[in-house]
């Protein structure tokens, strides 16, 4: 398979959940119930082809860098907005995680929607949401990844405001949308600074500008800011510490949104934006990286302990996971952050669709006990669901030892590589809170996703309802069997305790930072052993890329650069660029970077046979760190969950005393630390002060000079007025009377009588004929 | 003195005048309608008087014919907005049919 | 006074008396057999003037279909049936101002026929069948006119359908 026909298959399984959209939007209405079955039919070839896709990118072309389009788009002034798809190893993987897990929602939402009244409505969100999320995935800048990831927003609100006629619902969906706009103008004013000096949105050409030494401003700082405004972006989507609040109430949407949207795909596009920009990220910008999603791993995970809803508690753990992952990547453990996206997005998709299989069940057993005032989602009124829902409770339970990162499962791989990054980093920075942080939040994971299965599963029932929970039908549970075979191990790398030489993480190596050395750290600097190979590897990209008249006037410097060390020959490179750009300029031309640097460089010199070619401080950091790291999160992983059997199975120690202990550390957690009423009492309610102020500057000051203006120019029309009165409107009206008269005699005729009309056409033809002879 | 091109035309106006006159003064629609083809029919004549003293030769016969099919087309119409009128207003009295009124 | 004057005359009479008839009946029943003589008597006088095929068309379509269709309505929009149903007037003001614009149109047709002096070319000859010259002249000069009227005819037929349909 040709890369061009990878390019257009993706392209394919871009645009056929558009297609359905389109489709079900104009004919839903009339096809009902069949509205699904073509959604899930078209996901279903969407998932196949992605399938192929991947299969032929991580075997064939795995070492190749990213395949990829570029198209002219727009022609601003000299400079040209290019855009484009493209497919490397993380898009292929990425292509199946959503279509797999969109198919899975698809299909599990014919029985779950089933007697939903906007069921095609539905469907054609699913297509539209399906259609901006692989746009995201496969876009290869980031104008592209811009539009979808609006696109994306747009399409979470409208299915998490799909029960609109509520007002919580509607509520939510308002403010998702509003908190994920702040983070969006972030990343609106990064794509601002970057094409304001790069004049181009391409990953490839902007990071070829970074490696070649060209800076926003010429200033680091700005490079930092840049990265951080850019992950501003990823903090709206992936609902990281400060703007985590909109993901737990996104729950009001329907469950299978819940788990396609907030939980596995669109909050990891958050993720994947960090991984994609995370070789821009300096020293500075990672480490802001890093406590985001520290904070947010474990300010979520605290949350999550005290809640009773069913479904905010998996909200909570989503957002505390998606902070692991940010935490992941700012470390530098760019392939476990990426590796937590893929497996998380397994798991979490299958809690929440056992969670809405629970909660099915429980509205079905509702209905027939013709008992609507309870809460279906209260995990209070559960237990005891071991018995009565057996599938659903195995699946479960495999997601929640996945989750809490029990070994054998795909979970503990990832979280294994995450938490041994953030030693690594921990022990070279300084900065021990990370790995603080992260280890703390794995504890609490496994305890709180522990508390939530024994709460709703172990025991007996606590009420009649959840006695008489069924299982339900192979529409739900085809999906959480699927998902919990993905939680083991073996999809990954055949050896359960270390990830390292698994396909995949050959398959998503780090791609390594192009941050000048002297904003980056020191040890995520490349360090080599004099090893030739890789020298010339670098040097053939370079001279391919260098034009010939650059390449002639400096043919003696670039002959001394073969000697020279690589680090040395990047800052070199960005001093061609840069003196050609100041010569050009001296002309009073447009300096364009293009011709003057070499982007070939950014992927050859690190796949040259799938091995890393190039080793940092931090690599072996890393490797050092593994084996502490796997016994400390085995440790904090049983404490947890040994502490929540104890608390909730076998009921040793009461629940109650301890919160007696500590009151105001469970009101806390129980009311979210407060954050919504925060944002009341400072940024809403500052921006109502605010907009008070300046009504009442508007009304008094401004209005009182408009006033003075007024009375001023009263004065003078009193003056006109009379004159206006007596005379101007004397011979208005008159005008107007005579009008009134002509039109009264005039409307005489007109008696709607054709004959009348008639008669008075003869008078004038005779008329005519008179005057004529 | 022969008969020539004015007495048909004296005559198709005597026929033009009593359609006119049968328009203005009658209320009923289908009585308009037949006031109506006393005037084609009027018209006719010239063209068909024309034709054979005017040296307009044959195409004033053809002419004729076309008006022929204009009134038949005319009549089917009419007839059908009449056969409307009346399912609406249960008479058809153009006289009574006065939304038109100013 | 010849055979073609008499004849003439008598047809002149016909139409003018059953054109009378029409308008002044206040039977529509009768306005419409009036009609009918009217039609007969344009059509004696397309042949005095040597248009044979045009009296044969005037009988044909006037009084074989125009006819028809108008008798059809007057049954058709009348809730009465017989021969009583009777058409008033319109009123006296519009009647008198009728008559009058009438009269005078009349009296200036007339006066205006008189009068005029037509530029006649002296007519020799002329065809005792008038079928052949019309077929040639239709299908050839004015084909396209005779295409038109066609389309005419279809598409007043189908609206005149659709219009008087019931309900809608």
């Amino acid at each position: 398979m040709t890369p061009d026909t990878i390019l257009n298959l993706s392209i394919a399984i871009l645009f056929l959940p558009l297609l359905t959209f389109i489709f079900l939007v104009f004919f839903g209405k009339k096809l009902g119930r069949v509205s699904g079955y073509i959604g899930t039919a078209v996901l279903g070839i969407d998932l196949i082809l992605a399938i192929i896709v991947a299969f032929q990118r991580l075997t064939t072309y795995v070492a190749e860098p990213m395949l990829q389009y570029k198209v002219d788009w727009l022609y601003l002034g000299n400079q040209t907005v290019s855009i484009g798809v493209g497919v490397d190893n993380l898009t292929a993987i990425m292509l199946i995680v959503v279509t797999l897990i969109s198919f899975l929602v698809h299909f599990f939402s014919l029985e779950y929607m089933r007697d939903d009244e906007n069921f095609p409505r539905f469907y054609a969100y699913l297509g539209i949401f399906s259609f901006s999320m692989l746009g995201i995935v496969i876009a290869n800048n980031f104008l592209n990844m811009f539009i979808f990831w609006e696109l994306v927003g747009l399409s979470s609100y409208l299915l998490i405001g799909f029960w609109f006629h509520k007002d919580s619902a509607a509520d939510a969906g308002k403010k998702a949308f509003i908190t994920n706009r702040i983070g969006d103008l972030g990343f609106l004013f990064g794509l601002m600074i970057l094409f304001h000096t790069y004049g181009t949105f391409m990953f490839d050409d902007v990071f070829g500008f970074i490696k070649a030494g060209i800076l926003p401003f010429d200033s680091g700082t700005w490079l930092t800011a840049l990265g951080i405004l850019v992950f501003a972006g990823a903090i709206g989507k992936s609902a990281q510490f400060p703007l985590h609040v909109w993901l737990p109430d996104a729950m009001e949407g329907p469950t299978p949104v819940s788990a396609l949207i907030h939980a596995a795909t669109m909050v990891a596009a958050g993720v994947y934006l960090t991984a994609r920009i995370f070789p821009m990220f300096t020293a500075d910008a990672m480490i802001f990286v890093a406590y985001v999603g520290a904070l947010t791993a474990i300010i979520a995970a605290t949350i999550a302990i005290t809640q009773f809803d069913f479904k905010r508690v998996l909200a909570y753990s989503t957002v505390s996971q998606l902070g692991y992952m940010v935490m992941g990547l700012g470390v530098g453990a760019f392939t476990s952050g990426f590796m937590h996206l893929v497996t998380h997005a397994w798991f979490k998709a299958l809690l929440f669709l056992a969670s809405g299989s629970v909660i099915h069940a429980m509205h079905t057993a509702m209905h027939h006990a013709h008992n609507h005032d309870m809460d279906a989602q209260d995990i209070r009124n559960m237990g005891g669901m071991r018995k009565t829902m057996p599938i659903t409770y195995l699946t479960f339970l495999f997601a929640t030892i996945a989750i809490s990162g029990i070994p054998f499962t795909s979970g503990f791989m990832s979280k294994d590589g995450i938490l041994a990054g953030t030693l690594a980093f921990g022990n070279l920075t300084g900065h021990w809170f990370i790995p603080i942080a992260g280890f703390g939040a794995a504890a609490i994971t496994a305890f709180y996703m522990f508390r939530l299965t024994i709460v709703s599963f172990h025991g007996k029932p606590k009420t009649e309802i959840a006695k008489h929970t069924k299982e339900n039908n192979f529409l739900i549970l085809v999906p959480l069997i699927t998902l919990a075979i993905l939680t083991f191990w073996f999809f990954y790398s055949p050896n359960p305790f270390g990830a390292d030489k698994g396909w995949f993480h050959k398959a998503t190596q780090s791609p390594g930072s192009v941050v000048p050395s002297k904003y980056n750290f020191s040890f995520n600097v490349p360090v080599h052993h004099g090893e030739m190979g890789h020298e010339n590897v670098m040097h053939s990209g370079h001279e391919e890329s260098m034009n010939n008249a650059v390449h002639e006037q400096h043919s003696e410097m670039n002959m001394a650069m073969h000697e020279q060390h690589s680090e040395m020959n990047m800052s070199m490179q960005g001093h061609h660029a840069e003196n050609q750009c100041d010569e050009e300029k001296a002309e009073g031309e447009h300096c364009k970077y293009a011709e003057a640097a070499p982007f070939q460089v950014t992927h050859v010199d690190r796949y040259a046979d799938g091995e890393l070619k190039e080793h940092t401080e931090f690599t072996e950091a890393l490797h050092h760190a593994h084996i502490p790291a796997m016994i400390l999160s085995l440790i904090v992983a049983f404490s947890g969950i040994l502490v929540a059997f104890v608390f909730y199975q076998f009921k040793v120690y009461d629940i109650g005393s301890i919160i007696n202990m500590y009151p105001w550390l469970y009101k806390g957690s129980f009311n979210k630390w407060f954050f919504d009423e925060m944002y009341q009492a400072t940024v809403i309610n500052g921006t109502v002060g605010l907009g008070k102020v300046i009504a009442w500057f508007d009304l008094n000051i401004i209005d009182g000079v408009v006033n003075f203006t007024a009375a001023i120019g009263r004065g003078l029309s009193k003056v006109t007025a009379v004159f206006d009165f007596r005379i101007i409107d004397g011979l208005v009206n008159f005008s107007a009377w005579i009008s009134g008269l002509l039109g009264k005699a005039l409307r005489k005729p007109q008696t709607g009588m054709i004959q009348t009309y008639l008669v008075l056409t003869v008078i004038g033809i005779l008329a005519l004929i008179f005057i004529f002879i | 003195m022969g008969i020539g091109l004015t007495h048909f035309l004296i005559l198709s106006g005597i026929l033009f005048s009593l359609g006119i006159f049968g328009i203005a003064t009658r209320k009923n629609a289908i009585l308009v309608l037949m006031s109506l083809e006393l005037i084609l029919n009027s018209a006719n004549i010239n063209f068909v008087a024309f034709s054979r003293f005017g040296g307009v030769n044959i195409e004033g016969q053809i002419a004729a014919l076309f008006v022929i099919v204009l009134a038949a087309a005319e009549v089917a119409v009419a007839l059908a907005i009449v056969l409307n009128i009346y399912q609406n207003y249960h008479h058809v009295n153009v006289d009574e049919i006065n939304q038109m009124k100013g | 006074m010849n055979t073609l004057e008499l004849v003439f005359y008598l047809f002149a009479f016909i139409v003018v008396l059953s054109a009378m008839g029409v308008v002044f009946s206040r039977k529509l029943m009768y306005s419409a057999f009036s009609l009918l003589f009217t039609f007969f008597g344009v059509a004696g006088l397309y042949a005095v003037l040597n248009a044979d095929f045009l009296a044969v068309v005037q009988i044909m379509i006037y009084v074989g279909g125009i006819l028809v269709l108008i008798i059809f309505g007057v049954m058709l929009t009348s809730k009465v049936t017989g021969v009583d149903i009777v058409s008033g007037g319109t009123g006296k003001t519009l009647y008198i101002g009728s008559t009058v614009v009438s009269a005078a149109m009349l009296f200036f047709l007339t006066y205006l026929y008189n009068t005029v002096n037509w530029h006649l070319p002296e007519v020799t000859k002329y065809s005792e069948t008038s079928l052949d010259a019309i077929g040639n002249l239709l299908l050839t000069k004015y084909v396209l006119t005779f295409l038109v009227a066609a389309i005419l005819l279809l598409i007043a037929f189908i609206g005149a359908a659709l219009i008087a349909r019931k309900g809608n």
